[in-house]
């Protein structure tokens, strides 16, 4: 029988090669998937991963789509990865990417047609104070009642789906919209419009803002002592508390911060790459955000990279959906495969796998 | 005529290390056989192995002459052997007779069971009442719980690890007194302790352990306490001097002391009041769980009382947290340490910034110098003869007494006007045991006042200049540790244990 032993200290590399163990893994089994349903395995896998990048035919629209799916995806993961170094469970990031978008975008809706250069940085503000409220619901719930965040949090995803249904259908609905639920399209109110900065690049101001996250969640996480309380306090509540970090600040920090950044997500998407609020708006960014935290090793320029690589999957994916017309499911279990085969890779980086005789095991 | 149990060439190798290397001996039927060694000598593997909880890489363990190679405890057990953990696995909130039917085999009706129950209690001396919550039990009545478990299987050979590291010195002739009523009905009992007096008291021979290897075997009755430890350890042992005690201006104040438990099981503190002085070592002797966890808590700043009831250096400080104590000269070391005075898988250098950074002026507007703190570290490292490949590797890599050094070093080499550790030596081997022992003194004799929680008595009174204990979270009158006897002590931290045999 196959038995788990402890590693006393996993080593540094592997620990840094998982991800890409994992990568190579998932494109394996994938293409194992690909071919049981007839397709080639090899194409599947150069469009998933090549053609996005590289291929002439795709690339002028596909490259920057990179840029656009990546950007909410990281801002998000660098919030979450926060709260999951310190056991905090953020689970519904995408309820507070919606309800920044509701609140920054419903914030532009109210001052339309108002011109002003202040329109922007104030919905801005709006948006990622839509996000941090809501999160912090299951933040003041946890301190208060001890109610688990991952529930509240998740739960609040649907509440915040209704809510934008409702906003969309009633007050926010566009006036010159044929009675479709859908907002007034924000490419038409240019002081709150998030336009691509350079044409054709994907570049909007959304990706600056990721990448000064990116900077900053970096510095944070590995030189201020912010980083390192939420460390501790993730590996022992017992230690964190004996270092003098109050675990109430550390729940509503972390909600905050996610929550603030979701909301940020939340907002430059529906004023820019989506273009106007409606029940389609929200497609799980939030939760494929988790797979990227964890992807990323909850570190900021981890989560860089496996925010790029799971946009490339997506992008990829569709490509793969119109060309050889595999199903989106199966698109699906690919990405899933990703998380499962990190996961994996994982425990044997931490453990290793010792054969031990049936003897012993009874 | 033949041994009870005969081993001999035993080994056991795990990644890393030899748990066991050819290990070796014999006991006899009625014989009381002490197993001595440091932490990590191989005690705890060789029990196992006689337990079936881990099978031996080679070597051969034989019992009346039979071979014996239990696959699991339930095979010892059948064969006669039992087991006492030093850990022991209970449920608080079933009564001692349901906690007893689930360790058994074949467990009788509970009425049965609770009359064999108390037959057998009676007949050895341990007062035990199968109705009672073991929630409610003391530490030694839990004991004898898990003591009667294994009596109502009538061993051969019973295993005892670690028995009185949880009793009070009554509790422990109580305990002796029914290894010797055992012993004389022909039970033999393999006896794993550290406190070398008890294995003169009660052991007819000894087999020592250094790192897995038998060194040594004696008669405990025909050694001293010393000349065991010095084979245990391999080398000569220094003991602490200790100096001439002049009590200093009082530099911590702590005034009616109220902590209410927030854990079920825990223990409130109520009215603590005692005054610690310059230059003094102050110790507070207690059995486990009588809110020596509490008391610390509320020192280091982790648990927040009324403002007026504790001053440092006449300045309240009771609501204060945990780092505005420490920059003020409170410094703590719990007895956890992995896990609350050390984070198990930071670095050293990560962890000397867990207590270190506010005093130590170790980060900038929040941002952390690395560099120096690696500096701390590596300064504690070398102080405190810490042995590790470097400050980068994880606690958790860590052995017990050198994690210990560590924590105990982080605190003293921040100077602190008043130390409080608990139980500042537990599970540590005993060279590290008497470094610790002597940095304690050493601080107090810089000036600095030292609290000291501990169990262990002998500790105590090696390096108290006063003495209070700790008994269902109030403290005694402190009183100087000079012509203080282990009896009186025990006495004092025994007191509600009186009352109960009382009732």
């Amino acid at each position: 029988m196959l038995r788990l032993e402890a590693r006393p200290e996993p080593s540094r590399a592997m620990v840094l090669l998982t991800p890409i163990i994992a990568v190579v893994a998932t494109m394996i089994a994938g293409g194992i998937l690909f071919a049981i349903l007839g397709n080639n395995p090899f194409t599947a896998i150069r469009i998933i991963f090549w053609d996005p990048l590289f291929n002439d035919m795709v690339a002028s629209y596909t490259r920057p789509q990179l840029l656009v799916k990546a950007t909410p995806l990281i801002l998000m993961a660098i919030g979450l990865s926060f709260g999951f170094r310190a056991n905090v469970w953020n689970i519904g990031a995408e309820g507070q990417f919606i309800m920044g978008a509701v609140v920054g975008g419903g914030t532009a809706l109210a001052l339309y047609p108002l011109e002003s250069a202040l329109v922007f940085p104030l919905i801005i503000i709006m948006g990622g104070l839509g996000g941090f409220l809501w999160a912090m619901i299951p933040a003041i719930l946890k301190i208060r009642f001890n109610a688990n965040e991952i529930l509240v949090s998740l739960m609040l995803v649907y509440v915040a789906a209704q809510f934008l249904a409702a906003m969309v259908t009633g007050p926010m609905k566009s006036p010159v919209g044929m009675g479709f639920p859908v907002s007034r399209n924000f490419n038409e109110y240019q002081s709150a419009f998030n336009a691509e900065l350079l044409s054709n690049t994907g570049l909007h101001f959304g990706v600056l803002v990721m990448m000064g996250v990116v900077i900053v969640g970096y510095i944070f996480l590995t030189r201020h002592i912010f980083g390192f309380q939420i460390r501790v306090s993730g590996q022992s509540a017992r230690a964190s508390k004996f270092a003098g970090v109050n675990p109430h600040t550390t729940v509503a920090l972390c909600l905050g911060i996610s929550g603030a950044l979701a909301g940020l997500a939340g907002l430059f998407e529906v004023t820019g790459p989506a273009g106007k609020l409606s029940t389609n708006f929200p497609l799980g960014y939030g939760f494929t955000a988790i797979i990227v935290a964890f992807l990323g090793r909850l570190h900021p320029v981890g989560i860089l990279l496996a925010g790029l690589l799971m946009a490339l999957t997506y992008i990829g994916g569709e490509l793969a959906q119109f060309q050889m017309s595999i199903p989106a499911a199966a698109i699906q279990v690919f990405q899933g495969m990703l998380l499962f085969f990190l996961l994996g890779v994982d425990i044997l980086v931490n453990f290793r796998l010792r054969w031990a005789s049936t003897k012993e095991a009874r | 005529m033949t041994p009870l149990l005969h081993l001999s060439g035993l080994t056991k190798a795990y990644p890393g290390v030899v748990a066991n290397d050819n290990v070796g001996f014999e006991i006899a039927p009625g014989e009381v056989h002490a197993l001595l060694g440091e932490n990590g000598a191989g005690k705890s593997t060789l029990v196992k192995m006689i337990y079936g909880l881990v099978r031996p890489d080679s070597g051969e363990m034989r019992l009346h002459g039979q071979a014996f190679a239990p696959h699991e405890p339930r095979a010892a057990r059948a064969a006669g052997v039992a087991m006492v953990f030093q850990h022991f696995s209970l449920f608080e909130a079933l009564s001692v007779a349901e906690n007893i039917a689930l360790g058994m085999d074949d467990a009788p009706e509970t009425d049965a069971l609770s009359d064999e129950i108390r037959t057998v209690s009676k007949k050895y001396g341990l007062t035990l009442d199968p109705d009672r919550m073991v929630g409610d039990l003391s530490a030694g009545e839990r004991q004898r719980v898990e003591i009667v478990r294994c009596l109502l299987q009538n061993p051969k050979l019973l295993v005892m690890d670690e028995p009185t590291s949880v009793l009070t010195p009554q509790e422990v002739d109580v305990l002796f007194e029914t290894l010797r009523r055992l012993r004389d009905e022909g039970t033999s009992i393999l006896y794993i302790s550290h406190k070398l007096e008890e294995i003169r008291t009660i052991c007819d021979n000894a087999t020592i352990l250094r790192l897995g290897k038998v060194v040594g075997t004696c008669v405990p009755a025909e050694e001293t306490p010393r000349t065991m430890a010095e084979m245990m350890v391999g080398t000569e042992l220094k003991s602490p001097t200790k100096r001439p005690y002049q009590p200093g201006p009082v530099l911590l104040d702590v005034k009616n002391l109220q902590l209410p438990s927030k854990d079920p099981f825990g223990t409130s503190l109520r009215d603590v009041t005692f005054s610690l002085h310059a230059g003094e070592v102050l110790g507070v002797a207690g059995v486990a769980g009588n809110g020596q966890d509490e008391l610390l808590l509320a020192l280091s700043g982790e648990e927040l009382t009324q403002n007026a009831a504790i001053t440092l250096k006449g300045a309240a400080i009771g609501n204060k947290g945990p780092n505005h104590r420490r920059l003020q000269g409170l410094l703590a070391a719990p007895e956890e340490r992995l896990g609350h005075a050390a984070a198990p898988d930071m670095s050293l250098t990560e962890n000397a910034l867990l207590t270190g950074h506010a005093r130590q002026r170790l980060t900038n507007k929040g941002f952390v110098k690395w560099q120096a703190t690696q500096n701390f570290a590596r300064a504690i490292i070398e102080k405190f003869d810490v042995r590790t490949p470097g400050a980068s590797h994880a606690a958790k890599s860590l052995s017990g007494g050198n994690l210990q050094k560590f924590v105990i070093g982080r605190e003293i080499m921040q100077r602190p006007d008043v130390l409080v550790v608990n139980q500042p030596t537990w599970g540590v081997d005993a060279s590290a045991a008497a470094f610790i022992r002597e940095a304690l003194l050493e601080l107090a004799e810089q000036g600095a006042g030292v609290l000291v929680i501990s169990q262990d008595l002998d500790e105590l009174m090696e390096i108290s200049d006063t003495f209070a204990v700790l008994s269902e979270g109030r403290l005694s009158r402190v009183r100087s540790a000079s012509g203080v006897t282990i009896e009186e002590i025990g006495l004092l931290m025994g007191g509600t244990e009186v009352d109960h045999a009382a009732a």
